[in-house]
C-alpha cells in the first residue's frame, strides 16, 4: 500500500511541477511586465526598464525557456523571483499562504463533514420530508454562487447585528484593525471574523458533497451486504455506518480531490469580497499588474495545495478500500 | 421499489407507441419521457429556464427602456412603478440590463456548455478507443490541466482576450471546460470498446473515426446530454465569476456577472442594485441543475434514483 501512494504521490508531484511551470510560460507569454514602468509619469528611460526587468527575471527579451528554467531553478531553494513592487514574491506567499489556509482548512473539513452526514441522512430517510428540504436546499446553495451568498449572508449579518444592538459578526478583513489585548479577546475577535466567510465556504461544499453522498449512500443501501448484516444480528445503525458508509465514503474520496480546486476558487473570491489579504487576493491583484512571478508563485501554492489535497484523498481511499491496498 | 415501479410502467412501452416510430431509438426515448414525465424536479427545471430564456428574449420588447437608455430623473432610484428593479448611479434602468444581461449571460453559457461537451466526447471517446500511447498522453494532459483550476489558467489567459467580445469568451470557456467529462466518456468507451458489435465493426475494417461516430457517440449520448446541462450552468457560472474579479465580458455589452459586479460595491447600502442580478443569476443555475439531475435520473440507470 505505501509503495503505491509513493508511487501516485511521485506522478502527482512531477504534475505539480510540469503544470507550474506551464502557468510560468502561460503568465509570461500573456502578460507584458514592463507595461507598469511604461505607464508612469515621466517615462523611465529604457535602459532603466529592461534592467529592473533584468533584476525580477522577467525580461521579454531572455528566451521563455531560459527564463522558465531560472524561475523554476529559483523555487527549488523558496526564490520565487522579486514582484513589480520590488519585494520578493517568496515573502508575500509565506505572509499571505498562513490566511488562505485558514479559511480553506476550515472550511474545507467542516463543509465535507457537514455533506458526508446530510448526504447520508438524506438517503437513509429517502423521499421523505426531511430528505426532499435537504435536496432542494442543497440545490439552491449549488445554484448559488459564492459571491451572492456572501452578500446575502453579509446583510444577514448586519440584520443580526442591529438586532443585537452590538456588532457580533464583522466582514471586513481576518481581525480588527485595533486588536483587543489578552488571548482570549484576540480569539474572540477572530472568531466573530471567520465565522461569516467560513460559513459561505461550508455551506456552497456541503451543499454539493451531500448529493454525491447521497447517491453513493443509496447504491449502497440496497445492496445485499447490508442485508446479511442485518441478518447477522447487526443493529441498523451499527450495519449502516461500518458497512454502508465505509463503503460509500470510497467514491466520495475522488470527488473531494477533484473539488478542492472549486474550493481554492471560492475561496479567492471570498477573500476579495471580505477583503482577506491571502493568496487569492494577490493572483487577482498580480493579474491586473502583470506581474508574472507573483501570479506563478500564487498559482504553484494552488498546484501543491492540489498535490496535498490529492495525496490525502489517495490515502483515504487506501485506507478505506481494501482492495486498493493489495 | 422505485425501479420495480418505474420499470412496471416503463415495461408496455418497450412495443411501439402511437406517437414513437417502432425501433429500439424510439422506444428507449418514450422510457426515458416516461420517467421525466413523473419527475416533479425536471417540471419545476424545464418550465424555470423556459421562464427565462422567454423573458431574456421577449423581455426588451415589452419595456420602455433599454439596458443603455439613462433616466436622469432618477438616479440610484430604489424599484418602484416606473423602474420595477430600480437604477444604479447613472440612471440606467436595472430591469432592463438584468434582462440583456440574462441574454448574454445565457448565450455564453450556451456556447461554452455545448463546446466543451463536444470536445469531451471527441477527445474521450478517441482516447478510450485508439488506447495505447495516444489515450496515455491524452490522459496525462488532462491530468496535468486538472492541477491547477480552470479559474487560474483563465485569469492568466485574461489578457489573451481583453477587450474581445462575447463569443471569443464563450469559446475560450468551452476550450477550458472539457476535462472531467472526458475522463468519464473515455472509462465509458473503454468498456465499449470490448462489446461485440463495436469488435465486429473494428474487424470489418471500419477506420477509428467512422466506429466512433456511429457505435461509440449514440451510446454515450445520453451522459452528454447530462452533462451539457450541467455545463451549461458551470459556463454561465464561471463566466460570472470572471466578471467579478473584472476579467469577463467588458461593457458596452454587459453580464449578469458584470451587473454583481457593478452592485457588489454597494450591495449592503443599495441591495437592489446587487439582489436582481444576483437571484436572476441563482435562477437560471437552479433550474438547469434541476433538469440536469431530473435527465441523469431519467437515463443513467446506475444513477441513485433508480435504484433503492
Amino acid at each position: 500500500m505505501i509503495l503505491y501512494i509513493v508511487r501516485r504521490v511521485i506522478n502527482y508531484v512531477i504534475l505539480t511541477v510540469i503544470a507550474s511551470c506551464g502557468a510560468y510560460m502561460l503568465a509570461s507569454a500573456t502578460m507584458n511586465p514592463a507595461f507598469p514602468l511604461e505607464q508612469r509619469h515621466p517615462r523611465p528611460p529604457q535602459s532603466t526598464i529592461d534592467s529592473l526587468l533584468d533584476s525580477w527575471g522577467v525580461n521579454p527579451q531572455v528566451p521563455l525557456i531560459e527564463r522558465t528554467a531560472t524561475w523554476f531553478l529559483g523555487t527549488l531553494h523558496g526564490d520565487f523571483g522579486i514582484g513589480v513592487n520590488n519585494h520578493p514574491v517568496a515573502d508575500a506567499l509565506f505572509s499571505r499562504a498562513g490566511v488562505s489556509l485558514q479559511l480553506l482548512i476550515v472550511g474545507s473539513i467542516l463543509g465535507a463533514v457537514l455533506g458526508v452526514i446530510l448526504g447520508v441522512w438524506g438517503a437513509v430517510r429517502q423521499y421523505r420530508a426531511s430528505d426532499q428540504f435537504v435536496t432542494y436546499g442543497s440545490y439552491f446553495l449549488i445554484a448559488m454562487p459564492t459571491y451572492v451568498l456572501a452578500y446575502v449572508l453579509m446583510l444577514i449579518a448586519i440584520f443580526v447585528n442591529n438586532v443585537l444592538g452590538f456588532h457580533l459578526l464583522a466582514f471586513v478583513g481576518p481581525y480588527s484593525a485595533d486588536q483587543p489585548a489578552g488571548f482570549f479577546p484576540q480569539l474572540w475577535d477572530r472568531l466573530t471574523h471567520i465565522i461569516l466567510p467560513t460559513l459561505v465556504l461550508t455551506l456552497g461544499a456541503a451543499a454539493s458533497y451531500s448529493r454525491y453522498q447521497r447517491s453513493a449512500m443509496l447504491d449502497v443501501l440496497g445492496s445485499d451486504y447490508i442485508r446479511t448484516a442485518r441478518a447477522k444480528g447487526l443493529k441498523r445503525g451499527r450495519a449502516l455506518v461500518r458497512h454502508g458508509v465505509r463503503v460509500a465514503l470510497i467514491p466520495m474520496s475522488t470527488y473531494f480531490a477533484y473539488s478542492f480546486g472549486l474550493l481554492v476558487t471560492g475561496a479567492t473570491i471570498l477573500e476579495i469580497v471580505f477583503s482577506w489579504h491571502g493568496m487569492g487576493e494577490l493572483s487577482v491583484i498580480s493579474i491586473q499588474k502583470e506581474d508574472v512571478n507573483s501570479i506563478a508563485g500564487s498559482t504553484f501554492f494552488v498546484a501543491v495545495l492540489i498535490l496535498c489535497s490529492s495525496t490525502l484523498s489517495e490515502i483515504l481511499n487506501a485506507a478505506l478500500d481494501p482492495r486498493v491496498r493489495r | 421499489m422505485m425501479s420495480e415501479l418505474v420499470l412496471a410502467q416503463g415495461e408496455p412501452v418497450e412495443g411501439p407507441t402511437p406517437q414513437t416510430p417502432p425501433g429500439r431509438h424510439g422506444s428507449r426515448a418514450a422510457i426515458i419521457w416516461r420517467t421525466l414525465r413523473t419527475n416533479a424536479r425536471f417540471w419545476v427545471g424545464a418550465s424555470l429556464l423556459a421562464v427565462l430564456i422567454v423573458w431574456a428574449i421577449a423581455g426588451p420588447f415589452l419595456w420602455p427602456w433599454r439596458s443603455v437608455d439613462q433616466d436622469t430623473d432618477w438616479l440610484l432610484a430604489p424599484p418602484m412603478a416606473g423602474h420595477w428593479f430600480g437604477t444604479d448611479e447613472l440612471g440606467h434602468d436595472v430591469y432592463a440590463q438584468v434582462m440583456s444581461g440574462l441574454g448574454i449571460s445565457l448565450t455564453v453559457g450556451f456556447i461554452g456548455g455545448l463546446l466543451a461537451t463536444a470536445l469531451a466526447a471527441v477527445i474521450g471517446a478517441f482516447a478510450g478507443y485508439i488506447g495505447g500511447a495516444g489515450d496515455a498522453i491524452i490522459t496525462w494532459m488532462v491530468n496535468l490541466l486538472l492541477v491547477i483550476p480552470t479559474f487560474f489558467i483563465l485569469i492568466i489567459c485574461y489578457p489573451f482576450f481583453r477587450g474581445s467580445s462575447y463569443w471569443i469568451i464563450a469559446l475560450f470557456f468551452g476550450l477550458t471546460g472539457w476535462m472531467i467529462t472526458s475522463q468519464v466518456i473515455r472509462a465509458q468507451t473503454r468498456a465499449l470498446r470490448e462489446r461485440d458489435y463495436v469488435r465486429a465493426a473494428r474487424f470489418m475494417g471500419f477506420p477509428p473515426f467512422t466506429v466512433v461516430r456511429r457505435h461509440i457517440i449514440p451510446n454515450v449520448a445520453s451522459l452528454l446530454i447530462v452533462d451539457a446541462a450541467l455545463g451549461i450552468g458551470g459556463v454561465i457560472l464561471a463566466e460570472t465569476t470572471l466578471s467579478i474579479f473584472g476579467f469577463g465580458i467588458q461593457p458596452p455589452a454587459v453580464s449578469l456577472g458584470g451587473l454583481i459586479f457593478d452592485g457588489s460595491s454597494s450591495a449592503t447600502t443599495r441591495p437592489w442594485l446587487f439582489m436582481f442580478p444576483g437571484f436572476t443569476l441563482v435562477a437560471i443555475l437552479f433550474s438547469l441543475n434541476l433538469l440536469g439531475d431530473a435527465l441523469r435520473d431519467a437515463i443513467d440507470p446506475t444513477s441513485g434514483a433508480n435504484r433503492g
